[in-house]
């Protein structure tokens, strides 16, 4: 175990290392930040003051030399824009991000599950018939564009929910999140359900592929000549055998709405990191990028290992083989 | 269907928590951001988002009204001596929002700490590196030195806020000097201005909270001298994507939204809200590349664009009013100069640059390009408002009078990196003049480029000619307000007809309002709360 976890780091720190120098040399290649932030009507002196201040003056090798000095020390650099530490910049916005795609992650396995087993169960039946159908919907509409409807009709028509921000927002374990107060959990609604739609309707398909497969076992035949009822077949052993293609893609799924929420959170207008990524690349502030996909390295290697923990939980070959292999 | 749980998620959970909404009060207004200030700090960031933030908390000496005309604020009065001395007559009776009297030491420190912003990405010294001395008579008369003859004096002490000495941790005595001042402590960080405790200014609002990228609350200031606004509150939210603008909007989330894209106004406005719009100080143009040949967007070892005639037969292709009517749905206005009358400097009687595909024709013929020539159109396509559309519609304009065109649209970060590299031999950009006066587009536009003289820093067509020089450097010379004039109109004139640059339109600033609310369009383009009120 403890060589596998020595593997897993060596790699990620790889792969953080080789993204860190590749959004580096990009975010150079682009432009000066310093065109972008100074008020146009400054002088060439003040400018060149400015460039000599960041750091921008220098030969590129010198200024990737200090950088990744600096980052052994644990120090990601300040940002460019918001002149503080480019890390603390982007944990500030980590919460919210956080809460939203778990928020998603919850309503899309909620949801998801059930409606894929029933849908598996019965695929014939029209209830069958139209979670399938709703399920093609939810992957082939376009993200943005369901966000937008969503907003026009529970927002603008209806005005059941509000149209966009955070809301409300309870101190929790020193964060503030919104999910503890009503006012917080209706500005994350509608977000959050447009961040599941898609994986929902993945969840669904995996597991009505699953539980269709998992139904012609002989295992289940045995388990009802046992004279097990439906329900303790169908919620045993059944659910837990499906579960290992679910966990699979979730994990993946959970990395990329934590980093790649985008279009959600600038639909949505959602605080999230997703929005000040954006705005750091329309305002090249290179310490914010770089420091924000190494977080997101990080993050995917972080949820990828919790997820291979999941499994020897959910199945127990998996285990066997790891203590084969030790 | 995910509605209906949700709907019964929210009600348990209501229950469980027995907490109510924040109800939206009627002395609350919330005013959705096209984008964020980068700090509360009033001295950070040179740029009008953080600006029309530091208005509501801390107010300048002189104040600029919608037209940016000057108008008295902390200062009552202001008179030039003499070509480098000036008088200023500081309001009495004035309090910060903690209670601490307002005095000249506060302006002191405050021009002492702007260069010392630690890490400032555009720094408020531009406007005060004119000040040569500051002398304090009393408590609420300024003398200022500047070194030469500075007119704009008055137009710089207008865009930045006054901070409170002593919250900053000066001492009693605070004197200024060029070299470093003396008595003004640990010259505090930006950050240190997001806390509401050290946000302490004598504007009309305070700082009650600013969470980054998701809300800016202020609170009305008891203590504030002017007429108290209408508003208990103000709530600020970074709203940068326009669809979801426009959709808090007409959802009721926010009661005023800065530009509301072109094609979504007439929706608004059949729905009962209230737009309004004003000319804005920034001017749309096209620059042309008058460098030595070869120029890079055009084929061949020549440079047509040295041409006057050349110039001229570009800027008569182009039909200002189509694109007023199709492209801005008439929120521009056709544009003769760089700035709009009646601004200081403009020549009023100067009309908008007329259409004329069959002179423009002649002119190149004249010029010996009876066929065209070829040329790359450089443009940002999401900095201002419809460019990419803009330079397409030029680029057709051009083409039909022979010159072919086409266009190289760019995001601006990648834009702007070509401009100042000198990579385009036309390119359409927009210059807002901050001090609101025609020596600001001259100046950066179309004075020959001089580092010394601080001129023709964004003069990327590389235009020169002495005749506009000599009255620029006049006019940042003079004092006497008349005069000044004279010169900056003539040298603008000189501009227009040699077609040192092309002006396509102003743009008009839109904002969008709830039913009832009031707000005068600003040619800054500034977003201020205590400016809105509620018509009866």
């Amino acid at each position: 175990m403890v060589a596998y976890l020595l593997r897993r780091l060596g790699q990620s720190l790889l792969a953080v290392i080789a993204m860190a120098v590749l959004v580096f040399l990009g975010v150079y290649a682009i432009g000066n930040p310093v065109d972008i932030l100074i008020n146009p009507e400054a002088t060439e002196r003040q400018r060149l003051e400015i460039m000599e201040r960041m750091g921008l003056d220098r030969p590129l090798w010198e200024q990737f030399w200090v950088y990744f000095g600096n980052l052994l020390q644990g120090d990601f650099g300040r940002s460019f824009v918001y002149g503080e530490s480019a890390m603390s910049v982007i944990l500030q916005r980590l919460p919210a991000t956080m809460e939203l795609a778990l928020f998603a992650l919850v309503l899309a396995i909620v949801l998801g599950v059930p409606l894929g087993v029933i849908a598996g169960l019965k695929p014939d039946t029209v209830g069958g018939r139209s979670i399938m159908a709703g399920s093609i919907l939810g992957f082939s509409l376009p993200n943005f564009w369901q966000g937008l409807m969503m907003i026009l009709i529970f927002a603008v028509f209806l005005g059941w929910l509000p149209a966009g921000g955070r809301g409300q927002t309870t101190e929790f374990l020193g964060m503030r999140v919104s999910f503890l107060n009503l006012d917080g959990l209706k500005h994350m609604i509608l977000p959050a359900i447009n961040l599941a739609l898609f994986k929902m309707a993945l969840v669904i398909r995996l597991a009505r592929a699953g539980t269709r497969e998992v139904m012609m076992q002989d295992y289940i035949k045995f388990a009802r000549a046992k004279g097990l009822s439906h329900r303790r077949v169908v919620l045993v052993h059944v659910l837990k055998n499906i579960m290992i293609p679910v966990v699979t893609i979730l994990g993946l799924e959970l990395g990329s709405m934590i980093a790649f929420a985008v279009v959600t959170e600038t639909v949505f207008a959602w605080p999230g990191m997703g929005k000040l990524l954006i705005d750091s690349i329309n305002r090249l502030d290179r310490p914010v990028i770089v420091a924000y996909l190494m977080l997101i390295v990080f993050l995917f290697v972080l949820i990828n290992f919790l997820v291979d923990l999941l499994y020897s939980v959910l199945d127990p070959r998996v285990r066997l083989a790891q203590r084969g292999t030790q | 269907m995910p509605n209906t749980s949700s709907r019964a998620f929210l009600m348990s959970a209501s229950a469980a928590l027995a907490l109510t909404a924040g109800a939206v009060s009627a002395d609350t207004l919330r005013i959705g951001l096209a984008s964020e200030p980068t700090s509360v700090d009033p001295h950070y960031h040179n740029l009008g988002p953080n600006n029309a933030l530091a208005r509501h908390i801390f107010t300048p000496l002189i104040e600029q009204d919608a037209q940016q005309l000057l108008n008295p604020g902390l200062a009552t009065e202001w008179e030039a001596v003499d070509d480098t001395t000036w008088r200023l007559t500081l309001r009495e009776g004035v309090t910060f929002s903690n209670g601490a009297p307002f005095t000249a030491r506060d302006v002191i420190y405050t021009i002492c700490r702007i260069p010392l912003v630690p890490d400032a990405p555009s720094p408020f010294t531009l406007y005060t590196r004119a000040i040569a001395g500051l002398e304090a008579e009393d408590d609420h008369t300024l003398i200022v030195t500047t070194d030469g003859p500075a007119p704009l004096l008055p137009n710089q002490l207008a865009t930045f806020g006054i901070i409170s000495a002593s919250v900053s941790g000066a001492e009693d005595e605070v004197s200024f000097d060029t070299d470093g001042c003396t008595g003004i402590g640990d010259a505090p960080a930006s950050a240190e201005f997001n806390d509401p405790a050290f946000a302490i200014g004598t504007g009309p609002y305070t700082l009650d909270a600013y969470i980054r990228g998701e809300e800016l609350r202020l609170t009305r200031n008891d203590n504030y001298y002017g007429d108290a606004p209408a508003w208990e509150q103000i709530v600020m939210r970074p709203l940068t994507n326009a669809g979801a603008r426009v959709a808090a909007l007409l959802a009721g989330d926010v009661q005023m939204i800065e530009n509301p894209p072109t094609q979504d106004i007439a929706r608004i406005e059949g729905d009962g809200f209230v737009i309004s719009s004003g000319l804005s100080n920034r001017v749309i143009y096209i620059a042309l590349d008058q460098g030595d040949a070869p120029t890079p967007g055009i084929a061949g070892d020549t440079n047509p664009l040295q041409d006057a005639r050349v110039r001229e037969a570009l800027a008569l292709a182009i039909d200002r009013e189509a694109i007023q009517q199709r492209l801005m749905l008439g929120l521009s206005e056709p544009a003769g100069e760089l700035l709009p009358a009646p601004m200081f400097g403009t020549n009023p009687d100067r009309p908008a640059i007329p259409y004329d595909a069959e002179r423009a024709r002649e002119l190149l013929a004249d010029a010996g390009y009876p066929d065209g020539f070829q040329i790359v159109l450089g443009t940002p396509n999401d900095r201002y408002i419809n460019d990419g559309a803009i330079s397409q519609a030029v680029a057709q304009m051009w083409t039909q009078v022979g010159v072919q065109t086409e266009v190289d649209a760019k995001t601006f970060s990648a834009f702007i990196a070509d401009r100042n590299g000198f990579n385009f031999s036309a390119f359409l950009a927009g210059w807002g003049a901050g001090t609101g006066e025609m020596s600001s587009p001259l100046g950066a536009l179309v004075a020959t480029r001089d580092p010394d003289r601080s001129l023709g820093g964004t003069n990327f067509a590389r235009h020169s000619n002495p005749d506009i020089d000599d009255r620029l450097v006049e006019a940042l010379q003079t004092v006497d307000d008349a005069e000044r004039e004279r010169l900056l109109r003539e040298a603008s004139a000189i501009a227009m007809d040699t077609f040192a640059i092309v002006p396509i339109h102003y743009e008009l600033t839109t904002w969008a309002l709830a039913p009832g609310l009031e707000y005068e369009a600003r040619a800054d383009q500034y977003t201020l709360g205590f400016a809105v009120t509620q018509a009866d």
